[in-house]
């Protein structure tokens, strides 16, 4: 197969407009013929089925949450990008382009990105218009900030809770679709399966996951919206419950699976305390505005610290290294996510962490306080402030935060078309959940931005052209291929329950996240990579021959919905690591060690890896097949990136 | 630290219910509560018992699923979310007793998990300004005041947790629902429809079987996100206005 990337002709800034005028329509009064299922309600799924509702199509929305308002996009604090350039600092459509494509180390596709870039305008108008209470200036306009990697201020937010502000506007958005009868709503239910009829996706299974009920669901298109798997790792900034299962299953059925091993390590996150840990907290990357991260310039330094034999007090100016400002004058605190983190890494290695376990660095607002008062910083960061202290007992305006770089973001993802469309026909993906925008590395603020893009912009033009040529005709959930998916999903829930073993579902998804972490983090090596495979190998036997899973299906049963999704962890996590092992090149969140620049920046090799690594389930432990879709540039050209 | 708990165990809607007891070890003044159900969980799977249920998410007091009634009170001791609370607010040896959100409105599904699906059908009455994607004016052509925008910022904050309605002696919602009629009602974007948005709104919150307010303040004083009775007051003074030149005649 020929991954056909669908991308239009023409110039650049022309594609899209030419792009929807080339697509097909459903006419308006067939559209209440058409069924559309849209599984997740994050920023991505929510704005999608509000969307496509209101054109009138039938929706059928599902989440595993009790209520859609809980997605996980819910946790994003620090902003949105767009490329309003209300703050006349020189943005642009194409400057927010220029900077995506290169902040993702030249992994993602030219056409794509400008896209989104392209509608970012029409999201801020859309969230303003449905009561989005975004920062504002006292003349009743709209704030900015600059975030994460950019020399303009293009993003917009509402305190330190933009997600949350954004994904309760889609969610009214799709309360008001369901009012109107055009939404129905599935709470609580889990899509454990696509259902494909002569080649197509017509539908899905699920769980409900108070009754255990196992259902089938008939439509013409399904959406995966369901959201990243940094989870994999078990300890992330995710939330709890995000989870690769649906990508998965579907990938299982035919959906390629895209560059998996590209992952985000987000650099200011509160370090790990100890063993009991069960997530990571991120403090907004916005914090690096104004806090400086440094650590002792001594190892020696760093040890009495780490003792308590000094305080941080005690350190004069010239024991300190503020490491990234030193190695990057230009960016300073604010280089893109993967060069802080590798850098925080860096220095801890070296013997100069600041906390218990050495695995830390200072992030300090002494300067800031003392250059724009208590009052400012706290009007800024107050909430992250008090998060923190919440958390650590320790209090931030007293001393330096203290961070360490976790797992955030998943750039990889299913691979989907120009119209978001994976390679099983009627089966789109949108969201974090798709590979497509950001290469290899996601800039601060984009990722709400491509949710809301995908969902409002994007899919109720592109879907269309879909649905205008598939007949109207109902979709027959008689048809044998539920009945079959259905009775497969209920043997592998009579699978998970009768092994009996001895281990419980935490203790695997623990250890495979060590496995992870360790080897296919934020550094990674061939020989690394190749003792994880066989250790997940190994791991992946002896969770389906020993792991506990207590119960019946007849109940709400959390120890079965969470052996499930571990049970797709482990098969993920096995790919990811043939993903980097492949990739023999540094790029973005993408470190081989074995690939860096003299100065140790990532090294990456155009020639022969500009493409995106698209991966075709073959079979029960089989390597999966490796296609390529070679990426083209035509209107950036590949550099070296510099933040020097 | 050791800590006796006395926990709701009740296996599903129609059961009766009661109360348990499980001394729980090993429990660090770092670890978050949650964290510590996750060790009492632990060791109840292995010894083949069924876990604690109980919902939680982003475990960073942002998404509103975690609930429990922590010795008397919703989200515990602290004026935060179960998430956010960590074991250096309990003392050693301490009992501590866990309950389920009590309220008709939020019928027990499991053990600590209740159903809020009341919540959302408030919000499916009305609690939305009824624009489509696409043909809105340009963000900056609809000016809003800094404070007016950050007073309803104030109010938008709500995470839907419910915790005011466990809070309140008579389970009303009004302070979750005012929060949302408060944040459209003072937005130029909302005020279009603000008369048939408190009308609906309040009408669903009363079907739904949650009590009257007599204005206790117990629902502030618990609420994780500070959520004010001003809203209470915003709220009751565009409902009155509403059914005296109601739009929905
Ligand atoms: C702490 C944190 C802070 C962040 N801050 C920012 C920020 O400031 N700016 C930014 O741009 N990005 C930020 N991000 C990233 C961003 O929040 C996410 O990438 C984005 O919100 C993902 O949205 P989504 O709609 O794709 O998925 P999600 O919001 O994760 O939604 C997934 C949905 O799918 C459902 N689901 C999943 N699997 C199934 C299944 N099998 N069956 C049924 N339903 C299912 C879930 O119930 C949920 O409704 C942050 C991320 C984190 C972790
Ligand atoms: S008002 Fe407060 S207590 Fe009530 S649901 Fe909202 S956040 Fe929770
Ligand atoms: S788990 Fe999300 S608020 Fe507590």
């Amino acid at each position: 197969m020929i991954l056909d990337s669908k991308i239009p002709a023409g110039p650049l800034a022309e594609k899209w407009t030419k792009h929807k005028f080339n697509s097909k329509l459903v006419n308006p009064a067939n559209k209440r013929k058409y069924d559309i299922i849209v599984v997740g309600t994050g920023l991505a799924g929510a704005s999608a089925a509000a969307s496509l509702a209101e054109l009138g199509y039938n929706v059928k929305a599902f989440t595993f949450h009790d209520s859609p308002r809980r997605a996980h996009s819910i946790a994003a604090q620090g902003g949105i990008n767009a490329a309003k350039n209300y703050q006349n600092d020189g943005d642009s459509v194409f400057r927010l382009f220029y900077d995506t494509i290169k902040g993702g180390d030249y992994r993602a596709r030219e056409g794509n990105v400008y896209r989104l870039a392209e509608v970012s305008v029409k999201i801020i108008d859309q969230c303003v218009a449905q009561g989005v209470p975004f920062a504002r200036e006292y003349g009743g306009l709209l704030a900015n900030r600059s975030f994460g990697g950019a020399q303009v201020s293009r993003t917009f937010y509402a305190r330190g809770q933009t997600g949350q502000q954004l994904l309760l506007g889609a969610y009214s958005a799709l309360s008001r679709q369901v009012a109107n009868g055009k939404v129905k709503l599935y709470p609580r239910s889990e899509m454990m399966d696509v259902v494909m009829i002569d080649g197509h996706a017509r539908g899905i299974v699920t769980r409900n996951l108070i009754t255990g009920a196992v259902e089938t669901h008939a439509a013409h298109a399904v959406l995966l919206c369901t959201g990243g798997y940094g989870n994999v790792f078990f300890l992330s900034t995710n939330a709890m419950g995000c989870n690769v299962t649906a990508a998965w299953r579907a990938h299982k059925r035919g959906a390629y699976f895209a560059n998996p091993c590209f992952t985000q390590i987000h650099p200011t996150c509160i370090p790990v305390s100890g063993d009991h840990q069960s997530k990571l907290t991120l403090m907004s990357e916005s914090l690096r505005n104004d806090g400086r991260v440094w650590v002792p310039a001594s190892k020696e330094n760093s040890e009495k610290l780490r003792k308590g034999l000094i305080k941080v007090s005690d350190l004069k100016e010239e024991d300190r290294d503020y490491f990234l400002e030193r190695k990057y004058p230009s960016f300073g605190n604010l280089v893109p996510r993967d060069v802080a983190s590798r850098n925080a890494k860096e220095v801890c290695d070296d013997g100069r962490g600041v906390n218990e376990t050495g695995e830390a660095v200072f992030l300090d607002f002494r300067d800031a306080i003392k250059r724009d008062s208590k009052a400012v910083i706290e009007s800024k960061y107050g909430n992250l402030f008090d998060m923190y202290k919440q958390i650590t007992g320790e209090d931030p305006y007293e001393g330096p935060m203290m961070i360490y770089p976790a797992v955030h973001y998943t750039m990889g993802g299913l691979w989907v078309d120009y119209n978001l469309m994976t390679t099983i026909p009627g089966l789109y993906c949108l969201g974090e959940a798709n590979f497509s925008d950001h290469g290899a590395n996601r800039l601060g603020a984009s990722a709400l931005m491509q949710g809301l893009a995908d969902g409002y912009f994007v899919i109720p033009y592109t879907i269309g052209d879909y649905l205008a040529q598939t007949p109207p005709k109902k979709v027959d959930e008689n048809h044998p291929e539920f009945a079959k998916v259905a009775q497969e999903v209920k043997n592998r829930v009579s699978q998970l329950l009768n092994i009996n073993g001895k281990k419980t579902v935490d203790f695997f998804h623990k250890k495979l996240g060590k496995i992870m972490w360790n080897q296919c983090g934020m550094a990674r090596t061939a020989e690394g990579l190749k003792q994880a495979k066989a250790e997940i190998k190994a791991l992946k036997k002896d969770f389906w021959a020993d792991v506990k899973v207590l119960g019946t299906n007849e109940e709400l049963n959390l120890s079965l919905e969470k052996a499930h999704r571990v049970a797709d962890f482990i098969e993920l996590g096995e790919l990811m690591i043939d993903d980097a092992l492949n990739r023999n090149e540094s790029c973005g969140g993408h470190f081989r060690v074995e690939y860096q620049t003299p100065e140790g920046e990532a090294l990456r090799d155009d020639e022969n890896y500009a493409y995106v690594a698209a991966w075709k389930y073959v079979g029960e432990d089989q390597e999966e097949e490796l296609y390529k879709e070679p990426l083209e540039f035509e209107n950036v050209k590949l550099t070296q990136r510099s933040y020097k | 630290m050791q800590l006796t708990l006395k926990i709701w165990r009740q296996k599903n809607a129609s059961d009766k219910g009661g109360f348990a007891t499980y001394p729980v070890n090993h429990v660090s003044k770092d670890m978050s509560f949650l964290e510590m159900l996750d060790v009492l969980n632990e060791e109840l799977t292995e010894k083949g018992e069924d876990p604690v249920h109980f919902d939680h998410d982003c475990r960073e007091g942002i998404c509103g699923t975690c609930s429990l009634y922590i010795n008397g009170k919703p989200h515990g001791p602290l004026q935060t979310t179960t998430c956010q609370l960590h074991m250096r607010s309990f003392n050693d040896g301490e009992t501590i007793t866990i309950e389920p959100w009590r309220a008709k409105a939020f019928p027990v599904l499991k053990d600590l998990v209740v159903d809020r699906g009341a919540l959302d059908r408030i919000i499916q009455a009305g609690g939305y300004v009824n624009v489509n994607t696409g043909g809105v004016p340009d963000a900056n052509e609809i000016p809003i005041p800094k404070t007016i925008a950050e007073l309803a910022m104030d109010a938008a904050q709500c995470i839907g947790c419910g915790a005011c309605v466990a809070a309140c002696k008579n389970a009303s919602a009004m302070l979750f629902t005012s929060a949302k009629v408060s944040q459209l009602a003072l937005l130029p974007q909302g005020r279009v429809e603000r008369k048939t948005r408190a009308e609906k709104m309040v009408a669903q919150m009363d079907s739904e079987g949650f009590g009257a307010c007599t204005n206790t303040g117990a629902c502030e004083a618990e609420c994780p996100k500070g959520i004010s009775i001003t809203n209470i007051a915003r709220m009751n003074r565009e409902y009155f206005s509403a059914v005296i030149s109601s739009d929905n005649l």
